[in-house]
């Protein structure tokens, strides 16, 4: 945003990668990548990748952090030096020390952390490759880790950005659609319920735009919804072959 | 509930928020939450819809305590009036000297004598408060301190798959190798014996395996042996 620049994004109706506008880019998921986790996903929004992992529930310390009554949730959003094309400097900055609390209460409501009192759940997400919407990839990446990991879950969390390019709406912005078109919108939702747990807007819209922008969004929720679930269903049922 | 597993078809695979049945009246246990009179699951894994009970056996977690449950844990510090044990859980058990040992202990005796950090025993969970503070017990018939061996992790909601209906799976695993398994509801094994490896082995192949069909045919394979008596 806020990048003036000669690059159309949409000709004729297509994209900069040859997509539609309310088409997703390929996305690839796969469920427990690290053996050491006790959860872990790799998500894929076609060159955005996001490497997540769960820990716990385990001892939560500085022993002034746990609370008697539930546990917590603690999440890491980080961004790999080499996932950009100018180096990264390594280590958390102020952006990502805000989407690791955006991402903390995306994904909250649907916990039973009731069930764990005094105990910390640990979840990273690590993009190793970025090229726009990398928090919404985190948060679908954290998701499953959460499912796999075994924590108690009312629902799954799935997540996807919409926004605004060469005046058209778009859904899953990719890197050129993120940094020069003219309003991005990362969304996070419950979709059997309809709850909304993340809304982030930049950029110009219209009221109008943005209540179409939340209908493409939840249309596109729904079928990455079901792309989780079946990451995890092969999983569960391959792993036995 | 070990013969639905028997079954050639790959069981039903529920994930969190899945619809599993209408209660009608029923119990809930682990790994379902109720809304509108409806159970739905919590976790990832396996739904068991009986009479009096739905549950979902869950495919991944780890152990939370609860009262009366058998445990093998592992002694991680020597305290002045008892032991803090390891039971592959957030919570780490007390283990009182009053609930450990039978006899009179002088208040200024060694604890080390009776048991010693890494010292491996099998007890039972005899409290667990609202906050996770647990308490075991050696006051049981099974709890024993077990010597040598090693303990191996698996998934806890394994545990009734490795030992099988009646026993039958474990005893294939004991006779097939010739070690002596404990198993503790906590996900701790304890394995001691000449063919320890090929135990482990057998253990956590089920552990990997325990939802998929003939799995009894490959560990059978495997420690070279046959379930007797079962009607397969």
């Amino acid at each position: 945003m806020g990048h003036k620049s000669d690059i159309k994004l949409i000709v004729d109706g297509k994209r900069t990668d040859g997509r539609t506008v309310d088409q997703c880019r390929e996305v690839t998921m796969e469920v427990n990548v690290i053996p050491a986790a006790d959860g872990s996903a790799k998500v894929g929004f076609g060159s955005t990748v996001a490497l997540a992992s769960v820990y716990g529930p385990r001892e939560l310390f500085p022993r002034f952090m746990q609370e008697s009554d539930t546990g917590i949730l603690r999440t890491r959003y980080n961004m790999a030096p080499f996932s950009v094309d100018d180096r990264k400097k390594p280590g958390q900055d102020r952006r990502s020390q805000e989407i690791s609390k955006v991402m903390k209460h995306a994904l909250e409501p649907v916990l039973f952390l009731q069930e764990f009192p005094k105990v910390t759940v640990d979840a990273f997400a690590e993009v190793i490759q970025a090229d726009g919407s990398t928090r919404v990839t985190g948060i679908n990446a954290v998701s499953l880790a959460l499912v796999a990991a075994g924590i108690p879950m009312s629902h799954m969390v799935t997540a996807v950005s919409v926004g605004k390019a060469d005046g058209e709406l778009v859904t899953d912005l990719n890197g050129k659609e993120d940094n020069f078109g003219e309003a991005d919108m990362g969304f996070a939702m419950v979709h059997d319920t309809g709850e909304v747990t993340l809304l982030q807007m930049d950029g110009e819209l219209t009221l109008d735009e943005i209540k179409k922008l939340l209908d493409m969004a939840q249309t596109a929720c729904g079928q990455i919804l079901e792309k989780q679930k079946k990451a995890l269903r092969d999983f569960y049922v391959k792993r036995g072959e | 509930m070990e013969n639905q597993v028997q079954e050639k078809k790959a069981p039903r695979i529920v994930l969190p928020g899945e619809f599993i049945d209408d209660l009608k009246g029923r119990k809930t246990n682990a790994g379902v939450y109720i809304q509108d009179d409806k159970a739905y699951s919590q976790v990832v894994g396996v739904p068991r819809v009986g009479i009096y009970e739905v549950s979902v056996v869950p495919l991944s977690g780890k152990y939370i305590p609860a009262f009366s449950d058998k445990v093998i844990g592992v002694v991680k510090e020597v305290e002045i009036s008892g032991w803090l044990i390891d039971i592959n859980s957030p919570y780490m058990g007390f283990l009182p000297l009053s609930e450990g040992v039978e006899e009179y202990v002088d208040a200024r005796a060694d604890l080390t004598k009776f048991f010693n950090r890494g010292d491996i025993i099998a007890c039972r969970i005899s409290r667990v408060t609202k906050t996770k503070s647990v308490q075991c017990s050696m006051r049981d018939m099974m709890a024993r301190k077990l010597n040598g061996g090693t303990v191996i992790k698996v998934t806890p909601s394994k545990i009734p798959r490795i030992i099988g209906k009646n026993g039958s799976m474990i005893n294939l695993i004991k006779e097939g190798t010739g070690t002596e398994i404990s198993t503790g509801q906590n996900g701790y094994v304890w394995i001691k014996g000449e063919n320890q490896a090929l135990a482990m082995e057998a253990i956590l192949t089920i552990d990997k395996e325990s939802h998929m069909p003939g799995l009894t045919e490959k560990i059978e394979k495997m420690v070279g042996g046959k379930i007797n008596g079962t009607q397969e």
